[in-house]
Order: C-alpha cells, then structure tokens, then sequence
C-alpha cells in the first residue's frame, strides 16, 4: 500500500469503526442499528432538503475549524472560539436589525462588524499573553462565560426582550434561489463565505509574509526572536486573526439561520466542536472542510434518527461522540496499518 | 589476553538503513579501546546494543566469553557494564550520595540509609582518586566533579566495564589530564574501557587499541601505538584530511565590533557579564576561549540584541548599537551563528528551503509587498545547498531530517550569503566530525580573508588556537587578558580560563605552570 493509500483509507476504516461500535451499543440498548443508520443516512443525503440542510449546519463548522487552526498553526490554543462566536453573532444581530442600509453596504457591514467583535474578543487574551505571559487557555475560557453573560445582558438593554430584533432583509444572508433548489430548505449564502475563509486561510498562511512569520513563530518561537521576528505581535495578530473567523461563524446563525439571537441558556457548543473539526482536519485550511463536513453532517442528519428509527437522541450522542472518536484516533489505525504493511513486504 | 567483551558481527536496520552493518569490536581486559567514527556512523547505535537499548538483527555478544542476549539496560548493569553519558543525567538539587543512589536506594525498613551509602561512595572515590565530596551538592560542583560523579555512579553499581561517551566536550585542558588519569587508574584496578569520541589527539595520548567505523561498517581495529592521527582520520573519513586549518596572516583593518564595560545581565538578574572590553577588526577572527558558563551565552546575546544591555556600549561600524532591537543589528551587518542550532538557528518542522531564508524573507525578491515569493526562495536555497554542500534530497526536506552538520553548514550558508560585516560563529562546530569541522573552518577563514570581522566563540581549545587571529580569554565575565594563537600553549590557556594571571605562571622546560604555593583547582 502506497502512502496515498493509507491516506485515503484512514478516515474511512475509522468512520467503519466508529459505526461498528455504534451498533453495538444500539444492539445492547435494544434498537436496531441497520434503520437507525438508514436514518442517519437519510437524515443527511435523503432528499434535496436534507442536503440543504446538512450544508447549513456545515457553514459554521468550517469557519470554527479555522479559527482554532489558525491560532494552532501560530502555536497558540484558542479555547475561546465559543466567546467569540456568541460576540460575532451578537454583533451580526445588532449591526443587522439596527441600520437602515441598501444591502450592498448592509450586509458587508455586519459580516465585519461580527469579524471584529470576535477579533476584539480574540485580542484580550492575545494581549495578555504577549505582554504577560498568561497562558492563552486559562484567559480564552474565562472569555467564554464573559461574553455569553454580556451577550444576554446586552439582548435585554438592547430590545427590552429575551431576544434581539430580527435582522432586516437588507443584512440577511438567506437565498431563495438555494432554498428552493434544496426544497425549501434554510441553505443560505453563508456556506460561501466559510469556502471563501477558507481561501483565505489558505492564502494568509501559504502566500504571505505574515503566514510565514507566524508559521514560524508557531514550530519556534526561539529562533523566530533570533531571526528577528516580532514575536508578541504574531501573538496577538493570530489570536485577532482567529477570533475574526470565529466571529463570522456567529454570523452564520445570526444572518442566515436565525435572523436574531435569543437569550442564551448555555454555550451553543460550535466553538468547542471547532477544536476538534481542526484536529481532525490537521490544522489545514482543506482538512477544516473534511471535519466540518462531518460534523455538520453528523450533527443534523443524527436528528433524524429518534424521528424515523425511534432510538433517543442521548444513545444518538453516543454514536456521533463514538464516530468522532474513531476518526481522532486515526494515527492508532495508521499504525496498524503501517504493520500490516509491513509484515506483507517482509514476506 | 582474554576478551571481556566481544561484539561479534553485529548488524542493526532500521527498516531499510542498515546502522551497523556485522561490525566486530573486542575488549581485552584491562584496556582503554577507543570507538571512533564520524556522527552517524553508528557508534552510538552500536552501543546502544551493548547496553540493550536495541536487540540486533545479526551477531552475537559473549561478555567474559559467554554469549549473552542483552534485552534491557539492566541486563547490561548486571553483567557490569556501566555508561558514563556525554549529557550528565544528574539531578542539580540533591548531593552526590544522593544522586549515584537514585533508582537503587539502600533502603532500611523503607527508610533510606543515607550514612552507609556516603561512606562507601567516599571509599570508591578514595580507592580511584576521584577526590568527590560525598555530600556536595551537584549545583555547587564543577562540570570535571560532576562527571567523576558519574563514574563513581558506574562505579557503585559494580561495573568493570565502563563505557565513556565524548567524555571530554565540556571539561578544561586540566580536567581532560585529570580525567585521563583517573581512567589510567581504572585500568589499574583492572576495569575495562571503552571511549567514544572523534578526538583524535586523546585517542593517541590515552587508548591501547581503536577501533574505527565509517558509514555503519566496521573499518578495523589498530593497535594505537602504531598509528598516528592522520592515518586515523583518513580511516574514519575515508579520504584524505588537512588538520592544520590551512590560513594565511591576517591583515586587520578597521574596527568594525566595539564593546565598552559592557554589563549584562542573566534572567534571574545576576551580572554574568561584568564590565567587559573587546574589539574586533575587519580581516581578523578574534576567538573568545573560555569554560562554560563564564559569560559567553550573556555576552552574544548582547552584540545580537536579543539580552538587554544594562550597562556600556556596543557599536557595529560605529553605529551605537545598544538597545536596537535583533532585527535593526541584523540590518546594521551581523551574522549570527548560534550555539543552539536547534533551538535558535533554525525552525526544524519548516523546509531546508524556508529556513534558508529565516534571515532575509521580508527583503525583496523574496517576498513583495507582503507577498512571499517561494520560487525565489527555493532558487536561493538550492543556491545555499550547492555552494555549501548541504546534503539534503533537496530544498523541500524539512530542516529536522538534516545531520547536524549540515544543518549547520545551512545555518552558516544562510548567514554568510548575507554578507554581513561581523559574524558572530558561537561553537560552530559542536558535535560535529572532522569533514564538517573543516568545511566550517575554512569558511570562517574566508570570511576573515574576504575582509570581514569574525568573532568565534567556542568551549575546543584546538579550535581556537586554530582559527583565531587573536584570542581573548573570558573569565567570569570579563576579557582577562588577550594572547596570540601562536605564542600561547594550552596550558597557559587553560590557566587563563580558570583564572589566574600570567604573573602567577613559569615556565619549566616545555611546560607552563603555575608557581608554589598556587592551587590549580581553584575555580
């Protein structure tokens, strides 16, 4: 087996195995794992509105990917993606309900008024690393419950209510041309803008000077001061960087989704889910588009199980946490598969 | 004589790389054996079978004549093999006693005798000449005491063989003589050793017998007595070898580096260097020779602008320099080799081709207007691979893959194809072998020739003597006193470098020395 072999058969051995063992546990929980996998299946690639569906869910996967990888590449751990995100999709709501503006001038400006809340929120810990070396982990968590607090204070002396107004036309991201090719789905135009993050990304990290001082800075930050480089402003500008794009996932809900953020009673959960769809991705602007792809996809086509296989949805958490599980574990498959490799070119 | 160990055509792969290709090494009792061989040619491989860290694919092993199978590392302590490691492994916060019974405390009713263990570390030291105080603590010792800590850990452990690893990279010309004589003294005890090192001039002066491998495969065993260094190194390097770096005079000019009472600080905020002097002048290599630890670190850090200065002037061509940032005293004309390559010369994770630009990526036409240019990039780097004979499959080889020596010709590539006005070299050629070692040499030499200033810092005393123009020893922290290449012995810079002044030293025949009454450890 050549190495682009192994490449290719990984994931797919390890979502084979996360199923297997998903069965399992449905056998031992008395459902049947062949209709609930039907389900599953169903629930993601089923009809045209599934598809439509599942690709909404993706958008904001993608652009959480690459706010955890991109600080990643930078050597720094962005746990506060969540904070930022609840700040992007606040600020999006508020620019988007706000102003009275034609779109082409409404719309860019909520998208950026999201980047630059996440970015604001990226910048704190950003700073205070840089400056004082408090680790980035300990402060972007902390980040987290400041701005789901602040954010539902903020919705109350905003609107008076538990939720924001809903955003104008002018700044809404929806698209009746993707909803009706996907049977009326919600699919709007914010699955562009997570792609053209990710050319971004791309183009940042690949083609600039920038992406390489902070590529650099992240493998060595030692030789990176010795040749010069400014390390504390790499910092910080990769934590703006990746709080951006973690503001512009909570564009995604405010924009196109929803249309408005209503009170929060806890984390949304896409931050966190971000950290694992760049690991799995291997930090990569394309291995974010692979992750994202299947967790947005897990995630809504799982929803369809309790409807037409019956099975609760917390066994159905199980099974996507199994699923996920097997996929970051990939290296322990390409171990063995290395030795079997191995043992048949022995022979 | 008997064989107390014989590796008999042993033969280790790793996948496809065969490390040790059926090489045979024999020690008869009571003998030093010198390993010698290149970096990576399979020394440390081949003993790391001896001490059953690698099971071989191929040969066999008889300890007292006795074929044995060494699975682990404790198999090799009980048969009395014992490793003193080039990097010591002691702990810096306990004593001596407490650091050679680690792992393996006499313990009493789960309560550590710590008496009887010192009293019989002092009895080993005794009986060797070790001279180790058993409740020292390792932190407050020298690097020469903290070795003899590690043979005394062999020692206690009952070993008869004792296997040296590069024992002398960090010790004085004085401790390097002590050194060997306690290892005469082993022999006498009838203890067998085996030395790994590429120093050629130890092995003539200590061992019995070499034995010498190249390229994983063993080249043979002389007797040392009837050799001479150049025929070694040609054995180990397979050619040919110049040891004498060939140089012309140097012709300095003017003054390009330019330190005042210079004070620097560490990270705890101890001045480590302490109102130092020093100049260097176009077309000349001045060398710093010093111990470790006397300010070299403080001292580079400062010239290269990545320490703050607390006190004094540094100038560069006249330009005041202190307090500018790296990046400004890089434009200004400074080429830095550093003394950690991995940590500070290079980012291993990126491409040969990345690092080669490190130092020059935001100038043109590497990148433009924020905009890398990587086939630029690549063409400087395929460039830096030719002229400096990096080995590499090529420009998209992350730099980690590189032997050392190449890593640091691509280092030295980088920082030459500058052409900066200064090159600051800081132990440019630690760890490397002799082929690499002279590469390096000659290009430092050409620099100087070429009129630039080269400021070399290095812990080899034969490299200083060899490559400077003017040597400046440094001693806790200030430039004591500054000696010619050619009109010095090692003695007298051994002496220097552990303090004392030239008034204190004689002359006895060939030989400088310090006059009655004055003690030669004093540190």
């Amino acid at each position: 087996m050549s190495n682009r072999v192994i490449n290719l058969l990984v994931p797919v051995i390890s979502i084979i195995l996360g199923l297997i063992v998903g069965a399992i546990v449905m056998i031992f929980s008395g459902y049947d794992p062949v209709t609930a996998y039907i389900a599953l299946w169903n629930g993601i690639f089923g009809d045209a509105y599934a598809i439509g569906e599942t690709i909404r869910q993706i958008s904001p996967y993608i652009l959480a990917g690459l706010a955890v990888a991109f600080a990643f590449r930078a050597g720094l751990f962005n746990i506060g993606v969540e904070g930022q995100l609840i700040v992007g999709w606040f600020a999006a709501a508020y620019v988007g309900s706000a102003f009275d503006l034609p779109k082409i001038i409404h719309l860019p400006f909520a998208l950026i008024a999201a980047a630059l809340a996440g970015a604001l929120w990226g910048l704190v810990p950003g700073i205070l690393k840089a400056a004082l070396r408090v680790h980035e982990v300990i402060v972007t968590i902390m980040m987290n419950y400041i701005a789901l607090h602040v954010v539902n204070a903020l919705i109350k002396t905003v609107s008076g209510s538990y939720k924001t107004e809903k955003i104008h036309e002018t700044a809404s991201l929806r698209s009746e041309f993707l909803s009706n090719i996907t049977d009326y789905s919600t699919l709007h135009y914010g699955i562009l803008v997570a792609l053209a993050m990710v050319g971004v990304m791309w183009f940042l990290l690949d083609k600039t000077k920038t992406g390489y001082e902070l590529k650099s800075v992240g493998f060595n930050e030692h030789a990176s001061q010795y040749a010069g480089m400014n390390v504390n402003r790499n910092i910080v500008l990769s934590m703006v960087i990746s709080g951006a794009f973690a503001g512009l996932a909570g564009s995604m809900e405010a924009l196109g989704t929803f249309g408005y953020l209503a009170n929060l009673g806890g984390f949304t959960g896409i931050g966190f889910d971000g950290i694992a769809v760049a690991l799995l991705g291997a930090n990569t602007p394309l291995g974010v588009i692979f992750g994202a792809s299947l967790f947005g996809s897990l995630k809504y086509g799982a929803g369809n199980m309790p409807n037409e296989a019956g099975v609760p949805t917390e066994i159905v958490s199980i099974i996507i946490a199994l699923i996920i599980f097997f996929v970051a574990s990939g290296y322990i498959i390409r171990v063995i598969l290395n030795r079997v490799n191995k043992k048949k070119g022995a022979k | 004589m008997e064989y107390v160990i014989e590796m008999l055509d042993i033969r280790k792969e790793f996948g496809n790389f065969v490390a040790n290709d059926n090489i045979t090494l024999q020690l008869k009792k009571g003998e030093i054996h010198a390993l010698l061989g290149e970096n990576g040619a399979g020394k440390s491989t081949l003993m790391n079978v001896l001490f059953g860290l690698y099971q071989p694919e191929g040969g066999e092993i008889r300890v007292r004549g006795e074929k044995v199978a060494i699975s682990n590392p404790n198999i090799a302590n009980n048969l009395g093999i014992g490793m003193v490691h080039q990097h010591f492994m002691l702990v810096e916060n306990l004593t001596v006693t407490e650091n050679i019974i680690l792992g393996n405390e006499p313990k009493k009713m789960g309560i550590i005798n710590i008496q009887d263990a010192a009293k019989k570390v002092a009895e080993i030291s005794k009986l060797y000449g070790l001279n180790v105080d058993p409740y020292a603590k390792i932190a407050d010792i020298s690097v020469g005491m903290q070795q003899r800590v590690e043979i005394l850990k062999t020692l206690y452990r009952g070993a008869e063989i004792l296997i040296f690893d590069e024992p002398t990279a960090s010790l004085t010309p004085q401790e390097i003589d002590e050194l060997f004589i306690i290892m005469k003294k082993l022999i006498e005890e009838n203890k067998s050793i085996i030395l790994i090192t590429h120093k050629l001039q130890e092995i003539m002066d200590v061992t019995d017998r070499v034995t010498v491998i190249r390229k994983g495969q063993g080249i043979g065993t002389v007797i040392t007595s009837e050799t001479n260094p150049e025929e070694l190194a040609t054995l180990m390097v397979g050619r040919q070898v110049i040891f004498k770096t060939e140089k012309g005079p140097a012709f300095p000019a003017d003054e390009v580096l330019h330190i005042e009472n210079l004070v620097v600080e560490d990270y705890r905020g101890v001045s480590k260097v302490k109102g130092l002097n020093l100049s260097v002048r176009k077309g000349e290599i001045v060398g710093i020779a010093g111990i470790d630890g006397n300010g070299q670190s403080e001292l580079i850090e400062a010239i290269t602008g990545l320490r703050k200065v607390k006190e004094g002037k540094i100038s560069i061509n006249g330009k005041d320099i202190t307090g500018k940032r790296p990046r400004e005293i890089t434009e200004i004309g400074l080429g830095h080799i550093p003394q950690d390559r991995h940590k500070h010369g290079l980012v291993l994770e990126f491409s040969v081709g990345y690092n080669a630009a490190l130092q020059s990526y935001y100038h043109e036409p590497y990148s433009k207007k924020g905009i890398m240019n990587y086939k630029v990039v690549s063409e400087k780097a395929k460039k830096i691979i030719d002229t400096y004979d990096v080995r590499t499959q090529g420009e998209h080889e992350p730099a980690r893959a590189l032997s050392g020596g190449n890593q640091q010709k691509l280092i030295i590539g980088r920082e030459v194809e500058r052409d900066p006005d200064l090159l600051i070299a800081a132990l440019p050629t630690r760890g490397l072998d002799v082929g690499a070692i002279e590469f390096i040499h000659k290009r430092l030499i050409e620099q100087r020739d070429n009129g630039k200033a080269v400021l070399l810092i290095s812990f080899e005393l034969d490299e200083v003597m060899n490559v400077s123009d003017r040597i400046a020893v440094i001693y806790d922290g200030q430039i004591v006193d500054t000696v010619n290449p050619s009109e010095t012995t090692e003695q007298e810079l051994g002496l220097l470098m552990a303090g004392h002044q030239k008034s204190e030293m004689i002359v006895v025949g060939d030989e400088v020395v310090l006059k009655e009454g004055e003690d030669p450890n004093v540190e």
